[in-house]
């Protein structure tokens, strides 16, 4: 049943460009790409149980590398998006290893620390990022001469990788390794006394967290052809965040639908309704009133219930 | 009224709603509107300036019945919430799903530089408020012509005032620290010390800055005046604390085009009387455009109209006047945009013509803070005809050397 | 020698600022455990109440009371509403949390609108004071003085107060203190109150140095966390240390290395907490 409805969306989502307008193809991409972003943040919010507000900063990070190596340098893609997803991802690893020094609130207040300090190094050291101007003139790539400027192959483009960051992460999940990072979320002493080292296993979730946050950066300053410290504020953050925890945190499909949520309300709605943000925040209160570990398993919920009592 | 866009959508009907990929249209039809965008800001820090560049706009199509060249006008206005990845998502909406044919905005200069690409490839005549300094210079967009200025084109005419007519010797220089602050007291700083005067500090503090305790004390006393490149409300905070630290009337207070605007000045007292600024607009002045559309607007909102309001008022007047150029025929982006280049039109601000880059050339006053009806305004002292963004300069050379930026020109008479 | 007097009177004028912001989310976040992320919203919606009670011709002792009982209005409502039933669900406290900013805010925009609205500074402490040889604005002092004395009350409230024992009690074990007949729910309440009306107090207070304006709240949240965490959860008297310590480096950081302006605010906080997780002065691990 899993599987039907799986592969039906997966239609749909690869149908998309076929009947709809170019902005509402350039929405769907957007909205893949956040996507991804969410997933990346759930690996660390959702199963490692470590709530971050920081972790724009592999999305800027990624981004502006990217940015600088395309526009200063003239670097190719391929070798720009390997040496941003590794740099940003050796990052990730000074980070962690920063960040978990403590837990709980004091792990959130590190990682956001940490994302504002580079937020304001991305404002000031002009040299380099251009400072609140931005960097302009990305371009995007080529893989085998397709034109990704046309917003059609861009979005499969997007879509490809999303579906591999996913499956990687579904696989990752249901590994004996993702058992372990619920086990340190859920019982961080048992775990230790089992013999885990729960250390390892949080920092090696943060590095994957930051990786797959990589990607996404990758992708939206493709998307833009444009970067500005804004990226890393901690609104960027926040709101990642949110779709976590409204999607649902701890399962595969909560950030996706969080982040859909997210993305046609702030973009979508906000043409219609010039009160966006109010509504923004009543539907967080109304999902954490009514649906209160998120929609995804919300839904799941109400789904079983209703298999039980047509049973 | 704005159309929202609930009427636009039923009345273009289902079909615009972006279901066809976008085609080239052939020459309008003659009673098909006039569908202009409105890039701006009305949430967040930015949304003061934001909602008077919507009632500016929307102030000049009410005078007309929302028609232009015979046809009708629809505004269709997004909010971009000042971050430069929602520009880019609702300038695609306003293109791809709404159709329009012409974007006016958006407010701030990292905006435009987000959406200078999208332009380009979508051929889409805008009239920029934004100030950023090389859409007009160095990384010219064809798609672009500016009635606002350029960050520098005022302070330039400033620098000149205080080095030639205040005869000022010494100065020091204050900013957000901003592009857009940079480049303003880069200009400034260039022009007062080639005619004679020393910049001895400049001073940037973050834009968020929480109060400017921590810089007014380093500030130094021994000079003429002091140069404020401040945007939004940081200025008019700037002056009470200056005052509240018994600076005042240590050193002359000379502002910058957004350091004391109208939308700032109605909120302030006796403390910012005598303060000199210079800005391309007044409220005060005396032009028989500006003599309706000022008292108007005051009429309207209860406040007078500043920097945002009058930026969007004079681009409607100039895309006014390029629509009768071009018969209405706004599809013919090539043509619009020539018709815009061409443009030479007296406005609310003065007489308004654009230069071969798209930015203006015009008037720009030097006004002083004075009280009149129990209000504050900025009374226009001096006029300056004219003035580009180049100032004095040949454009040439002026090109060849880098942006201003806060180290470019370097400051040679720093004092420590 | 003028310059650095001036500084250290602004690191403490500024360490005072950062008190009275941050005295009510220390003080919810101490003794409820709930990271109240409405704090900066609540600051804000303080300062908006604040500046129209002033525009209305009050004085600033009228403006200041109205806004303290505003906003603890504003606090219990939502604690009784809405936070009540999260307790225990660290996650969803922050979407919540998050999402009533995010009303609070546009509320504040509509009803306020886009400008910044200035408060007036009382008329007696307009002009500067001026002492040996340095002029000092006196609103700034007084508001060192104003965060002392609150302070003091809190720490005196907390401490010595049979309210205060009651309170302390639920916090360290609530069903033991509901056995002996203690209202912690009710008290948990007054306790979110009091530390929302800090929150619209300080922004009332402030408003003469920060103003009223869309964003504040959003400048605002991270200096209350940063005071908070550097000071140590569950310490009053540490977050009241944390706040003049905070104040003295922005300060003079500002002055020296004014190229690590954005980095200043969060280094202490950093090198602290990565060598002593719970804070300075922290009690409790978080």
């Amino acid at each position: 049943m899993k599987k039907l409805a799986g592969f039906l969306t997966i239609i749909f989502l690869i149908s998309i460009p076929f009947y709809s307008g170019e902005y509402y193809i350039n929405l769907a991409s957007q909205m893949l790409i956040a996507a991804i972003f969410a997933s990346s943040l759930n690996l660390l919010v959702g199963y490692g149980g470590l709530t971050s507000l920081g972790h724009a900063v592999y999305l800027g990070l990624s981004a502006y590398i990217t940015a600088w190596l395309i526009t200063k340098i003239g670097l190719s893609h391929g070798a720009t998006a390997a040496i941003a997803l590794t740099a940003t991802t050796v990052m990730g690893m000074l980070f962690g290893w920063i960040a978990l020094r403590a837990t709980g609130l004091g792990f959130l207040m590190l990682t956001l620390a940490l994302s504002q300090i580079f937020w304001g190094l991305a404002y000031r050291w002009v040299g380099m990022t251009n400072g609140d101007n931005g960097i302009s003139g990305i371009t995007r790539p080529m893989p085998f001469d397709i034109n990704l400027d046309q917003s059609n192959y861009f979005y499969w483009f997007v879509l490809i990788i999303f579906l591999t960051c996913m499956l990687l992460i579904t696989r990752l999940v249901h590994s004996p390794f993702g058992a372990s990072i619920c086990g340190t979320r859920d019982q961080a002493k048992r775990m230790t006394a089992l013999g885990f080292n729960v250390w390892l296993i949080r920092w090696i979730t943060f590095v994957l967290a930051s990786f797959f946050g990589a990607v996404a950066g990758l992708l939206y300053v493709y998307f833009h052809k444009y970067i500005h410290p804004t990226v890393m504020s901690i609104t960027s953050s926040a709101e990642a965040l949110l779709c976590v925890i409204a999607g649902g945190a701890g399962t595969l499909t909560g950030p996706i639908i969080g982040a859909f949520l997210v993305m046609i309300l702030k973009n979508y709605v906000s043409g219609y309704v010039e009160r966006w943000n109010m509504l923004l925040g009543a539907v967080f209160v109304f999902i954490v009133l009514f649906m209160p570990s998120g929609i995804t398993p919300w839904v799941a919920d109400k789904i079983s219930r209703l298999r039980n009592t047509t049973k | 009224m704005t159309i929202n866009r609930r009427d636009f959508l039923v009345g273009s009907g289902a079909a615009s709603l972006g279901l066809a990929v976008p085609t080239l249209v052939n020459a309008q039809k003659s009673n098909e509107p006039i569908r202009i965008g409105l890039l701006t800001v009305k949430t967040g820090p930015l949304a003061s300036g934001g909602i008077d560049m919507e009632r500016g706009i929307m102030m000049y199509l009410n005078e007309r019945n929302n028609m232009m060249a015979g046809r009708k006008v629809e505004l269709v206005v997004a909010d971009t919430g000042g971050v430069p990845a929602n520009t880019k998502t609702k300038v695609q909406e306003l293109v791809e799903r709404d159709k329009v044919q012409v974007l006016m905005g958006p407010l701030a200069a990292f905006e435009a530089l987000a959406i200078d690409d999208y332009i380009k490839t979508q051929k889409i005549p805008t009239l920029s408020v934004a100030a950023a300094e090389d859409m007009t210079q160095r990384k010219p967009n064809p798609w672009f012509v500016r009635a606002t200025s350029s960050s520098a084109q005022c302070s330039h005419v400033m620098a000149d005032y205080c080095a030639k007519i205040m005869k000022f010797k010494r100065m020091v220089m204050i900013a957000d620290d901003i592009a857009y602050g940079h480049e303003m007291n880069a200009g400034f700083q260039r022009v007062f010390e080639e005619n004679g005067g020393k910049i001895v500090q400049k001073l940037f503090p973050p834009l968020t800055a929480p109060d400017y305790g921590s810089f007014l004390a380093q500030l130094k006393t021994n000079v003429d005046g002091i140069f404020l490149g401040f945007a939004g409300s940081n200025g008019f905070r700037f002056v009470r604390q200056f005052n509240e630290y018994g600076l005042r009337g240590k050193m002359a207070i000379m502002g910058g085009m957004t350091a004391l605007d109208e939308s700032v000045l109605k909120n302030m007292g006796d403390e910012a009387l005598g303060i000199q600024t210079v800005c391309w607009y007044s409220a005060e002045l005396d032009n028989p455009i500006n003599l309706k559309f000022a008292p108007g607007f005051r009429k309207t909102f209860g406040y007078d109209p500043g920097y945002y309001a009058a930026g969007t008022y004079v681009s409607g007047a100039v895309l006014e006047n390029a629509l009768n150029a071009v018969n209405g025929d706004a599809n013919n982006k090539d043509a619009l945009m020539a018709a815009l280049k061409k443009t030479n039109i007296p406005t609310a601000r003065g007489p308004v013509k654009f230069d071969q880059y798209g930015n203006i050339v015009g008037d720009v006053y030097i006004r002083q803070v004075e009280r009149k009806d129990k209000r504050l305004v900025n009374a226009v002292l001096r006029t300056y005809t004219n003035v580009s963004q180049f100032w004095t300069y040949d454009p040439k050379s002026f090109l060849g050397q880098p942006v201003y930026t806060r180290d470019y020109p370097p400051a040679k008479n720093l004092e420590s | 020698m003028q310059i650095w007097a001036i500084q250290t009177l602004n690191s403490l004028a500024l360490g005072g600022l950062l008190f009275l912001l941050s005295s009510g989310f220390a003080l919810i976040f101490g003794l409820m455990r709930i990271a109240n992320l409405t704090h900066g919203a609540l600051f804000m919606l303080g300062a908006y109440v604040g500046a129209t009670v002033i525009r209305s011709g009050y004085g600033m002792f009228t403006a200041a009371a109205a806004a303290l009982i505003v906003i603890a209005i504003v606090g219990g409502i939502i604690e009784r509403l809405i936070l009540r039933r999260l307790s225990g669900n660290p996650q969803g406290q922050v979407l919540a949390t998050l999402g009533l900013a995010f009303i609070i805010a546009d509320f504040c925009l509509v009803i306020w609108g886009g400008d910044p609205i200035p408060i007036e500074t009382p008329a007696m402490f307009q002009s500067p004071i001026q002492f040996l040889g340095i002029s000092f604005p006196a609103y700034r002092l007084v508001i060192l003085v104003i965060s002392c004395i609150i302070g003091i009350a809190l720490y005196l409230l907390l401490e010595k107060t049979r309210l205060g024992a009651m309170i302390r009690a639920g916090v360290d074990d609530m069903q033991m203190a509901r056995a002996v007949g203690i209202p912690a729910s009710q008290l948990f309440t007054i306790v979110f109150c009091l530390g929302a009306g800090l929150a619209g107090l300080g922004g009332t207070l402030g408003g003469p140095i920060f103003n009223a304006y869309p964003g504040l709240d959003a400048d605002m949240l991270p200096l209350a966390l940063i005071v908070v965490i550097l000071g140590g959860v569950g310490s009053l008297v540490g977050t009241f240390i944390a706040s003049f310590i905070v104040g003295f480096i922005y300060s003079f950081g500002i002055a020296l290395v004014p190229d690590l302006a954005y980095v200043i605010l969060f280094l202490p906080m950093v090198v602290v907490i990565a060598f002593k997780p719970t804070g300075l002065f922290g009690t409790i691990r978080t």
